[in-house]
């Protein structure tokens, strides 16, 4: 590069060549044979597993920001399936299992690190609660064991154990396969893999509305136009029902912001991930280093994105109490996403009142866990027209049958 | 952090109040008439719009009396 001062660059202005695109940007085709409305994890999901699974390829993903901007970049990453009933034992281990190969299955790194999780107890009530789910997950077939607070000190020794706290540890349960992975390596992940088999991703293309006629949906209406869709998929977390009542259709979902925080990088100290419900805290260290923390919901509905600071307040002297090492971090930054709370904790996965409608929602505080198992479900129920055994227990209609899956205790973030 | 308008103390801190959701929602009349969709619908159902939202609050630190407000989902402003 020797030449004349002046045509030379400046001095580290030689910039290496920006790296290949992981996706193309297409502009929306007229049609699709499926519309998944939401391009967060479930979304590029569940069209990689139409593609993959299903053949069908003629797929586009619209996504109202950038590509898993939402809640996918906004969770706290952890992945566990200790859930307590039958019905949540079946999807959240079937979807363990597949974020168990998922690197090689997408061929993309995605930081899985199977590190564990404890849920600690600090009541009898608590210790009754945990060793009943500890023997209705091994009845599942899903790891879980229950610790003693000297054994929970043996895998997490940053734990106060202490006795002479307001809320005593008195033992735990504990998931060894479980643990956290990089959201949004997930995410590209999914969306390189889906676009390689065919799926248009489009981002900045909202949907303000579908299109109806004689009672089942025909597309969608979005800022770029009227596209028109033989099945449309919704898949859009908090915002599902304003696109839900585009269409006339009620869906027992609450929008609630969820807090996050991250601490500064510091150097490992803890090797697990814990949660509390009592205390109410979960926390978990990222491969860079921060202190990865989030609580419960702010009570009231909201789509603003950010919550109030008391909540915030709360969970780190929570975490402090769980903690002490944790009193020199610093917080380098807050957010809030918008989860759709349901009645029972569980989700709404299956047909919707319109035909060729389908619901993904009300995953509320636990979804980033479900991205692999949810995707491969909800693509087979749009592919077959009705629901995967492993969803079926999450329709629509237990809300009148009274079948609730009531996850309240096992989702572990209070709603 | 919301600074709400309690109609008897005044504005407070939002951490003095409790939330109710959805303001009006009646208890049915004749519970027993209704069909398994109806109840489920009182049950389960309420409104959750992004914009203006009417809603319950309880100044439980404060009064501890109920009171209706509608404010936008949005921005947390309380037009009401």
């Amino acid at each position: 590069m020797a030449g004349p001062v002046g045509t030379r660059p400046a001095p580290g202005g030689d910039l290496p060549e920006h790296p290949d695109r992981l996706w193309r940007n297409p502009e929306p085709k007229a049609s699709y044979d499926v519309i998944v409305v939401g391009g967060g994890g479930h979304g590029l999901a569940t069209a990689y597993y139409l593609a993959k699974n299903h053949g069908i390829t003629n797929v586009a993903v619209l996504e109202r920001g950038w590509l898993a901007g939402g809640n996918m970049a906004r969770n706290t990453t952890i992945i566990r399936s200790n859930y307590l009933w039958d019905e949540s034992a079946g999807i959240y281990e079937h979807s363990l299992k597949l974020w168990e190969s998922l690197e090689q299955e997408l061929d993309y790194p995605i930081l899985f690190s199977q590190r564990g999780v404890l849920n600690l107890a600090h009541s009898l009530q608590d210790v009754r609660d945990s060793v009943r789910r500890v023997h209705a997950n091994r009845l599942n077939g899903v790891d879980a064991e229950w610790l003693t607070p000297a054994q929970v000190r043996e895998v997490c020794p940053i734990v106060n154990i202490s006795p002479d706290v307001r809320y005593p540890v008195h033992g735990a349960t504990y998931q060894p396969r479980a643990g956290i992975a990089k959201h949004d390596y997930v995410a590209w992940g999914y969306a390189r893999a889906a676009d390689a088999l065919g799926v248009d991703l489009i981002q900045h293309c909202e949907v303000q509305g579908l299109q109806i006629s004689n009672g089942r949906v025909t597309g969608v209406h979005t800022d770029l136009g009227t596209i028109g869709a033989g099945k449309v998929a919704l898949s859009a977390a908090g915002h599902t029902s304003v696109v839900a009542a585009g269409a006339g259709i009620d869906l027992p979902l609450q929008s609630h912001p969820l807090q996050a925080l991250v601490s500064e990088l510091l150097e490992p100290v803890h090797p697990t991930v814990v949660m509390s419900n009592a205390v109410h805290v979960y926390v978990s260290q990222a491969h860079k280093g921060e202190l990865v923390m989030g609580a419960g919901i702010d009570t009231w509905n909201g789509y603003g994105q950010r919550g109030a600071f008391h909540i915030i307040e709360r969970q780190m002297s929570a975490a402090l109490e769980l903690f002490p090492v944790f009193a020199r971090a610093h917080v380098l930054r807050t957010w809030g996403g918008i989860v759709d709370v349901t009645p029972d904790a569980s989700p709404i996965v299956g047909l919707a009142p319109v035909e060729n409608l389908y619901l993904n929602c009300g995953w509320g505080t636990g979804g980033f866990k479900a991205t692999p198992g949810v995707g491969w479900c909800y693509a087979h129920t749009v592919a077959h027209g009705e629901p995967h055994p492993l969803n079926a227990p999450f329709s629509l209609e237990r809300f009148v049958t009274g079948a609730l899956v009531d996850e309240h205790g096992a989702a572990a973030v209070a709603h | 952090m919301m600074l709400i308008p309690c109609p008897w103390c005044g504005p407070r801190d939002e951490s003095e109040f409790h939330y109710g959701g959805q303001a009006g929602v009646a208890y049915p009349a004749d519970p027993a008439a209704l069909s398994d969709e109806e109840w489920a619908k009182y049950l389960f159902f309420r409104d959750n719009p992004k914009g203006p939202f009417r809603e319950r609050w309880s100044h439980s630190a404060g009064c501890r009396r109920w009171f209706s407000l509608v404010r936008d989902t949005v921005t947390n402003e309380v037009l009401s």
